[in-house]
């Protein structure tokens, strides 16, 4: 009976065409916007992740409450010993401290004398003692010209201010600005390669160094702005990571330490919590909305088609057949349709996310003047969720609106059949 | 008879006091702060104290100027300072470093940053106009500070590019010394708060030997700036603002 069905769906394409367009239509735009969110959040949160919050990230007390200001003075001491507890601890999370500070980068000429010089935005991180930062941060593919830093007083640059300040590989540069108790620092560096992070805010003016040459020039031995720590998996677990932040913040609550350490979960910084919430709630918000979209509109198909078909029912009752057999097999006919036209969607959804991942829609323009850490291109991100996110609603959508419209079958008055018929 | 005559004596002196306060002007006092304050060169050894959230530190320099468009400092101490020097000449800011061996003009957001973790920006030290070429001065009231009877002079900026929109100057009446002065934003924002004490007679003119600069924006108790020894109008020789002595 199907094969009869589909051969009728097939054949008779004034049937089926509109609906499978339909369908197709709908499902691909839910399967490609859930592409899209997906990429577009996993993006934004994985980005603050590498290069700002951690999955979850400790500070000074004081140093927290004044972190937009960057203030090293509040920096946190005896991190090693820290990093020792964190680690026995929790030995399944990375624990690494990183320093963020500002200044002046200063590039002479071949007198000595001043060149060109920007404002910079310091990132010091473990370069040369831990690969895992390298890969977390993708640095090894973030690298425009020369190479990583394979020893101390090497630097990255970013390759947008080496482009503007003419900085070329292997130029020495000096960095002046102050240490953490206020004394003026004044460092020379090498320029050992470039950089590109696709992050506006970073590629403006950022220089990578290793964490033992900040912590040198800013006269901050054993010491760092903040620790962050890292789940084994790289994917951040929500309830484990504000359990561990509580947890550790517990033992310092009644601490007399003036600086005392204090550890944020990834959604308790940078507005993060309401990002990844909107995140959870939008596809399914889309997808239900999509849902009653497509229902209403299949409706009114089905109804349309209904009546069109309104001789060939009534010819189909006058010969007998059951109101409910039309109506069972005009659902069947529902469900082939909606599968032609939600696998037919599902595969446009899939093509357009991916030609998204793959190319990506550029908005750096946009994000000149921001400071929050977003990627500069939007890229979508093909997820399992997609083979079915589309599929079932599209089936269901058709089905529905073929249910409702097919009601009206019910309501035929078989007496009446001979006079609609104008037999 | 002598009830009157006690009376008499003090309405006299209050009417010379009064026609002596008539006639002094904002800007007189400016002049005389000037001849207290200015010279046309000094050569001065200091003391900063830096008050940080973590220590106190005090560094010594030596420093020379010309007027109020050359000054020439070379850090004493501590180790890390050692030998760090700075010259200004008029509106340019250059840095030397010893561990570095360069030599680093400062311009732009770098001239707010604070003079080696000082309540100080190198903006403050670069501010090389007379206060009359800058503001407009007005006396607005008397005030004591301490045991000391001081003007109050308001002075708002007639120009654009001030450092400070607004600034209140206690000035002692006697001594014409400033003792106090408030520093305001645009937006009428206390930015700083200066204390001028330990006033001394340096060669015949009296002059303040600690100065506490106070940022509002942060916490702590300020830096001070306190004058060891202090030279007026000495010979200085020319090369001494000379970029090529930064190296020296």
């Amino acid at each position: 009976m199907i094969q009869f069905i589909l051969k009728g769906i097939l054949r008779d394409k004034n049937r089926s065409l509109l609906p499978i367009v339909i369908v197709a239509l709908g499902v691909t735009l839910t399967v490609f916007l859930s592409g899209y969110l997906a990429g577009v959040f996993q993006d934004v949160i994985q980005q603050n992740a590498r290069f700002e919050t951690g999955h979850v990230k400790i500070m000074s007390k004081p140093y927290a409450q004044n972190k937009d200001q960057l203030p090293i003075d509040l920096a946190l001491l005896n991190t090693e010993k820290l990093k020792k507890e964190l680690q026995s601890a929790y030995p399944d999370m990375q624990w690494v401290q990183r320093i963020k500070f500002g200044g002046l980068l200063d590039v002479p000429d071949e007198n000595g004398n001043s060149r060109s010089q920007g404002p910079a935005s310091v990132m010091a991180i473990s370069i040369l003692s831990d690969n895992n930062e390298i890969e977390r941060l993708n640095i090894k593919n973030s690298v425009i010209k020369g190479g990583i830093p394979t020893k101390s007083g090497d630097v990255l640059i970013s390759n947008d201010f080496a482009n503007k300040l003419d900085i070329k590989i292997g130029d020495e540069i000096t960095y002046v600005g102050s240490t953490m108790y206020g004394s003026m620092a004044f460092q020379n560096y090498r320029v050992s390669g470039t950089v590109e992070f696709g992050n506006v805010g970073f590629d403006k003016g950022a220089i990578i160094m290793d964490v033992s040459d900040a912590q040198q020039i800013l006269n901050m031995e054993d010491g760092a702005t903040e620790i962050l720590g890292y789940f084994g998996n790289s994917q951040y677990e929500s309830d484990r990571a504000n359990s561990i932040a509580e947890n550790f913040n517990t033992k310092y609550k009644n601490s007399e330490d003036e600086f005392a350490p204090e550890m944020f979960s990834l959604e308790e910084q940078n507005g993060l919590g309401e990002i990844l919430a909107y995140s959870n709630y939008m596809s399914q918000i889309i997808v239900t909305v999509l849902i009653f979209a497509m229902s209403v509109v299949l409706w009114n198909t089905g109804l349309l088609g209904g009546l069109r078909r309104y001789k060939e029912y009534g010819i189909r009752l006058a010969l007998g057949e059951s109101k409910g057999s039309i109506y069972r097999k005009s659902i069947i006919e529902a469900v082939l349709i909606g599968a032609i036209g939600s696998t037919l969607g599902t595969f446009l959804g899939l093509i357009a996310t991916y030609y998204m991942q793959e190319v990506g829609l550029d908005i750096s323009d946009l994000m000149d003047k921001s400071s929050m850490i977003m990627p500069s291109t939007i890229r979508a991100k093909i997820i399992p969720n997609q083979i079915y996110i589309g599929f079932i609603p599209g089936v269901l959508a058709m089905v529905l609106g073929n249910m409702l419209s097919g009601m009206g079958i019910y309501k035929r008055e078989t007496a009446n059949l001979f006079k609609e018929l104008e037999v | 008879m002598k009830t009157f005559r006690v009376l008499s004596l003090i309405s006299c002196l209050l009417f010379i006091s009064v026609i002596a306060h008539g006639q002094i002007t904002a800007n007189e006092i400016l002049d005389r702060v000037k001849e207290n304050m200015n010279s046309e060169s000094t050569i001065t050894e200091s003391k900063m104290v830096i008050r940080g959230k973590r220590n106190t530190r005090e560094i010594v320099s030596k420093g020379y100027a010309e007027g109020n468009e050359k000054s020439f400092t070379e850090y004493l101490s501590p180790e890390r300072e050692k030998g760090t020097k700075m010259l200004k000449l008029e509106d340019k800011l250059w840095i030397y470093n010893p561990s570095t061996d360069r030599t680093i003009q400062l311009s732009g957001h770098m001239l707010r940053q604070s003079v080696m973790g000082s309540d100080l920006s190198y903006e403050d030290m670069m501010e090389d106009r007379e206060l009359i070429e800058i503001y407009d001065a007005t006396i607005i009231g008397e005030e004591k500070i301490g045991d000391r009877n001081c003007y109050i002079l308001e002075l708002n900026a007639k120009v654009e590019d001030a450092s400070y929109q607004k600034r209140k100057t206690w000035v002692d009446t006697e001594r014409f010394i400033p003792l106090k002065e408030e520093l305001f934003a645009k937006s009428g924002q206390l930015l700083k708060r200066v204390s001028l004490s330990d006033i001394q007679k340096l060669d015949g003119r009296w002059y303040p030997t600690k100065i506490n600069y106070k940022d509002m924006l942060m916490s702590g108790e300020g830096t001070d700036f306190i004058v060891l020894n202090i030279e007026f109008n000495p010979e200085i020789p020319d090369y001494i603002f000379n970029k090529a002595s930064l190296k020296r």
